[in-house]
């Protein structure tokens, strides 16, 4: 291997560390070192805020459906996209990404023409037959749905790739049924893409802000996710508990990554 | 397939057609607007300048990860994940807290474009850092030891071997930062004070014409958002099939 010279290697390693000390690390450490500047009482008042916990509750309530409807639909998709050859399939393909590079106020505003109350397309019908979508959760979770789409599919997909298809039909020339093919042989192989997938939408969905910042309202102690709480009790300088429930958002995001790590290796073997 | 269509499909065509409602000329003079404007410009030149950056440093960090040795090097590996991972409000939030008021190192960029810059930088940083990554590791060794061997300085090197087989990997990533850039909505909003002509970006300003209830206005300006992620999935999927080819 070519050796870089000392000084050049120095001044890119110093050069790295420092932008990502800086960017990433600090602003980071500051925030855990704000949360508990009075030991956990910040902690302590922000669990005890009704709005607080009602939020809490939310968010995990609107991320699980989303990490399930996900999860459902983002295998179908992939086992659609990968095993069956269909027109359109590239486009589909393409489309699928549109959510990871779009952004989530234009998401929130697709979502709010089509199926608000007043004069959205579809919003306007379900509300006559009393399914309110904007402004309560079936919105917000289509919202979150909506962000976290690609990930799931993302993971599956390489790996369906790789895999290849020969156990699959060999099962078919053995009997089995489409049904018990995906339970016993291609779920097991995809195993861990899935939760690797899980884990990251349900990062994704618990911290997305914008899209469901239009959906939602922001209606305080109803509508109103722990992200939305963040901002809200930041602007009404109650600082101590923004910062407190932010602390706790970044637990979620950490448990998450460290999750992935943990994941990763189990997945090369 | 329906799940699909009623979730993403209808709602960004309904985007499209709120667009198109007041004909070409309404287009035009919803973009004409000169608050829109100066919103477009100041998104366009920071995420350029934002991806530029993230060119040069997301290479080096690359570079750190894969070629060097050093204690804490797992840790600053683990560390480029989390502006993935924090949601973007806390993004902002957290970088309120070093760069904003009551800074531990005097710096105040809270409401000035420099603010911009910083959000962007952070939400951004993990995409050249992680597409060039792998391809890196897999980038043999022994055409750079020839090289070295047939007299070729460290420069030389870098400049006609190695650089030209991370170029595809870099452009992925920097087509990925710059839309990620353009569409930042979360972390800006505490950062930045969303000042009309200042620091008030594009996804702000949509936010601001569906507050005021102009949905078409928001969705004139949203289409044009769209549009461009759009490129830049058609562009990402064009440069993978060249590289796929060349291979």
């Amino acid at each position: 291997m070519v050796r870089t010279s000392l000084p050049t290697r120095w001044l890119l390693r110093v050069l790295a560390v420092a932008y990502v000390f800086f960017l990433v690390a600090w602003p980071v450490g500051l925030l855990v070192r704000r949360t508990f500047e009075g030991g956990f009482a910040n902690l302590a008042d922000a669990l005890a805020d009704p709005q607080v916990t009602g939020a809490l509750n939310l968010t995990l309530v609107v991320a699980f459906y989303a990490v399930v409807i996900n999860l459902v639909f983002g295998v179908t998709i992939a086992v659609l996209l990968v095993r069956y050859e269909f027109p359109g399939k590239r486009v589909l393909s393409a489309l699928i990404d549109l959510p990871l590079s779009v952004s989530p106020v234009v998401v929130g505003l697709a979502l709010l023409l089509v199926y608000n109350g007043r004069d959205g397309f579809l919003g306007s019908a379900l509300e006559e037959n009393g399914v309110q979508v904007i402004f309560s959760s079936p919105g917000m979770i289509m919202a979150t749905c909506f962000v976290a789409l690609p990930l799931i599919i993302r993971e599956v997909v390489p790996v369906l790739h790789e895999i290849g298809d020969d156990q699959e039909q060999a099962a078919r020339s053995l009997g089995a049924n489409a049904r018990q093919t995906f339970w016993r042989i291609t779920l097991p192989s995809i195993k861990w893409a899935v939760v690797y997938g899980v884990v990251l939408s349900l990062a994704r969905s618990i911290g997305e802000f914008g899209a469901v910042k239009i959906v939602s309202g922001n209606i305080t102690g109803r509508t109103q996710t722990a992200t939305l709480v963040v901002e809200a009790k930041y602007q009404n300088f109650q600082q101590p508990e923004a910062y407190a429930v932010s602390f706790l958002l970044v637990m979620v995001s950490v448990a998450c990554l460290v999750a992935v790590a943990i994941l990763r290796p189990q997945r090369e073997q | 397939m329906i799940w699909f269509s009623l979730l993403v499909l209808l709602p960004l065509a309904a985007v499209v057609a709120a667009a198109s409602q007041g004909g070409w000329s309404g287009y035009w003079s919803a973009l004409q607007n000169d608050q829109t404007w100066a919103a477009v410009r100041l998104t366009v030149t920071q995420a350029v300048l934002v991806t530029l950056v993230n060119i040069v440093l997301g290479t080096v960090i690359a570079w750190v990860l894969v070629r060097d040795r050093f204690w804490g090097k797992s840790v600053l590996d683990v560390i480029i994940d989390v502006p993935f991972a924090l949601p973007t409000i806390v993004a902002g939030l957290v970088l309120l807290s070093l760069y904003g008021q009551n800074s531990p190192i005097g710096i105040e960029w809270a409401n000035t474009e420099r603010a911009v810059t910083l959000a962007l930088a952070f939400v951004t940083l993990p995409f050249i850092v992680r597409t060039v990554q792998p391809v890196l590791e897999e980038l043999d060794t022994d055409v750079e030891e020839a090289a070295a061997s047939l007299g070729a300085s460290r420069a030389t090197i870098f400049r006609r071997i190695i650089l030209p087989s991370l170029a595809p990997a870099i452009a992925a990533g920097a087509a990925l930062s710059f839309a990620r850039a353009i569409s930042e909505y979360g972390s800006l909003v505490l950062l930045s004070g969303n000042r009309p002509f200042e620091t008030e970006v594009v996804s702000v300003r949509v936010l601001t014409f569906i507050e005021n209830g102009s949905n078409t206005s928001a969705a004139v300006v949203a289409s044009v958002m769209l549009a461009v992620a759009l490129f830049v999935i058609v562009a990402l999927d064009l440069v993978q099939r060249r590289v796929a080819r060349r291979w």
